[in-house]
């Protein structure tokens, strides 16, 4: 199983081959040159430095966003491009989860933040399970301030490890959440908070091991926002306004993952109370698979 | 051996690939036209159109090799406009066609869209080869150059500000038709009197070939103007064809005296405006006076296609023109600049 990573939905522009569970290579460059100019020459770098068939490979796995909307496209057209020529399918990668699998096996919750302009960030909440990402909440759009809220009401099963911060938009965030935040919280260093196509290859094997993958045709970025113009035409119109996220684009399992991880934990909790000769490695089974999945 | 060249178009709001062999026979042509989904808007969105280009792209690529017989390893070399246009919608088929090309082992072609238009000719004019003259008139360019060689040109004149086909966007919103102007005004102009209202030429000074065509756009919205505050009602018929005729005029005139000037007796024009039939029949008239032989291609390569790349691009291909892997988007690359 040979897989493509590509992440180009930020400043960084990242490429990846993974093959067999091995990272064989990873190319990251976080400077301001245009992706166009960058991602493909990287790509074809790292495909000649390893020696790879591009026949030899099985999908192309992408950051689908949310990011910079061109940014993403630069992504998701060479992913495209690749798919049609090579006649392989896409892993649609969510972005914030993608980030999010820099810091596999911490313990305690991941929150990966974007820059998201606007006085926003694109945020999601995860935490792992050994190397497997557990989606507590999906990536949406919100407000620093919205943010911190959320993280200080959760659920204390969930919050007594504390959370990791990281990604581009820590600087957004980091002085309210130092002052507002009320549990504990560190920032990821330098080389793992940025993305990283080797993190989103790794996730995409196990998005691709779940059955969730696309034909190339049918991918398209997941930008979590209108544009401007249909923004606009949406309050003259008197709809839902501006920031909030086209319906199609939200993903509907975030309160029930996140009652559910709760409750899981509880009766791990409970378990590990009863018979203390618990595997601590064991896999729970359950609805993990289905938090990542894309509902389209 | 023949070539057949795949290129993509998506400077604008067309999606478009097709095969073309020998820059002169089409294999396919395939066209997705989001122009519906921007007359809400009045108008091209940038964004909406950059989003629909990535939603299409692979449907169109797979359907302009499938109507060719072709897979993409039977091409021999993949094309795309690379600028000028819109940098978002550029940028989807830049980076489509180039990791196509490079998946499939195949050499890219940078393509310049006005190079493109200019290009649409030959697919119907087997017998159209330079040097000549050529007038592109399209919603986002208005050039006046002689053509000296295959991809050699000498710009003699440009709009200093709107392009032809973006006066008509912009009238026809004034005047109540909506978007797109273009073939809306041609189609109101019919019912109207040409002669009912008077537009000035505008000429740019000291530079006898350039165009300017915000002028007339402002004198028709005086008139509006005018007419509204002495509560005159307003034939939009005869103000469709009046204004048509100003656009018309300038674009013929400018062409006609350049074609004289520099003593050249072929003129081939292009780009979407091109479809207008008074720009069409008055240039006609024009030529058969002055004894010159006019080129225009069927509308269907007037629009934005992308035949017109992979024929611009047959030539650039045979001249030894490849593009690397760092190819960009340039959305006000210059004809020269290639």
């Amino acid at each position: 199983m040979t897989i493509l990573a590509l992440d180009s939905s930020g400043l960084v522009a990242s490429v990846a081959i993974i093959a067999e569970g091995t990272l064989l290579a990873e190319y990251t460059v976080n400077y301001k040159k245009t992706h166009s100019q960058t991602l493909l020459p990287m790509l074809d770098e790292i495909v000649r430095m390893v020696d790879l068939d591009k026949k030899a490979i099985d999908a192309v796995a992408v950051a689908a966003g949310p990011g910079s909307f061109t940014g993403l496209r630069i992504g998701s057209a060479t992913a495209k491009g690749l798919g049609l020529a090579l006649g392989k399918p896409i892993i649609e990668v969510p972005t914030l989860a993608g980030i999010a699998c820099n810091l596999g096996f911490v313990r305690g919750l991941v929150c990966p933040v974007m820059d998201a302009r606007r006085q926003q960030v694109y945020s999601g909440i995860y935490r792992f399970e050994g190397d497997r990402l557990i989606t507590v909440r999906d990536q949406v759009p919100v407000s620093v301030s919205e943010l911190i809220a959320e993280l200080n009401g959760m659920d204390d099963a969930l919050t007594s490890e504390g959370v990791i911060f990281l990604g581009d938009g820590v600087p957004v965030l980091r002085e309210e959440a130092d002052r507002m935040l009320s549990i504990p919280h560190a920032y990821a260093p330098p080389h793992l908070s940025m993305q990283r196509a080797g993190a989103v290859g790794v996730l995409a094997a196990q998005l691709y091991a779940e059955g969730h993958f696309v034909p190339a045709e049918k991918h398209v970025p997941i930008y979590l926002r209108k544009s401007q113009a249909e923004q606009q035409r949406d309050r003259m119109k008197g709809k839902k306004s501006g920031n909030e996220p086209a319906e199609s684009d939200l993903i509907s399992v975030q309160v029930e993952a996140a009652s559910k991880v709760v409750e899981e934990l509880r009766a791990r909790a409970e378990r590990n109370a009863n018979e203390s000769c618990g595997d601590p490695e064991k896999k729970s089974e359950g609805s993990d698979g289905e938090s990542l999945k894309r509902e389209s | 051996m023949s070539v057949d060249i795949l290129a993509i178009e998506t400077s604008c709001d067309e999606t478009a690939c097709a095969v073309v062999r020998d820059g002169r026979e089409v294999l396919s042509n395939v066209i997705y036209t989001q122009i519906d989904m921007h007359t809400e808007f009045g108008g091209v969105v940038p964004e909406l159109a950059s989003r629909a280009h990535i939603d299409k792209i692979n449907y169109v690529v797979q359907k302009a090799l499938n109507d060719a017989g072709k897979t993409l390893d039977e091409v021999d070399a993949v094309a795309v406009t690379y600028g000028p246009g819109l940098v978002g919608a550029l940028l989807v088929g830049v980076a489509e066609a180039k990791a196509m090309a490079w998946a499939a082992g195949k050499p890219l072609i940078g393509v310049h869209h006005i190079e493109g238009h200019i290009s649409a000719n030959y697919i119907e004019h087997p017998e159209l080869t330079p040097p000549y003259l050529g007038l592109i008139v399209s919603g986002g360019h208005t050039h006046l150059v002689v053509v000296k060689d295959w991809s050699k040109y000498r710009i003699l004149g440009r709009t200093v500000d709107d392009a032809a086909g973006e006066a008509f966007d912009k009238v026809a919103r004034a005047i109540g038709l909506g978007y797109p102007g273009g073939p809306k005004i041609d189609r109101e102009a019919k019912n109207g009197d040409a002669m009912a209202v008077h537009f000035p030429i505008a000429h740019v000074n000291g530079s006898e070939y350039d165009f300017s065509f915000s002028g007339i756009k402002s004198a028709v919205l005086n008139y509006l103007n005018h007419a509204q505050m002495a509560g005159d009602s307003v034939n939009r018929a005869d103000l469709a064809a009046s204004f048509q005729k100003a656009v018309v005029d300038v674009l013929v005139e400018h062409t006609v005296r350049a074609a004289k000037d520099l003593k050249i007796d072929r003129i081939g024009m292009a780009g979407g405006v091109a479809s207008n039939s008074a720009l069409r029949a008055a240039m006609e008239d024009a030529c058969s006076r002055e004894g010159f032989e006019l080129f225009i291609p069927s509308p269907i390569f007037c629009t934005d296609n992308a035949a017109m790349i992979g024929v611009a691009a047959y030539h650039e291909y045979m001249a030894g023109v490849r593009s690397g892997w760092d190819l960009n988007a340039v959305p006000n690359l210059k004809l020269e600049e290639r």
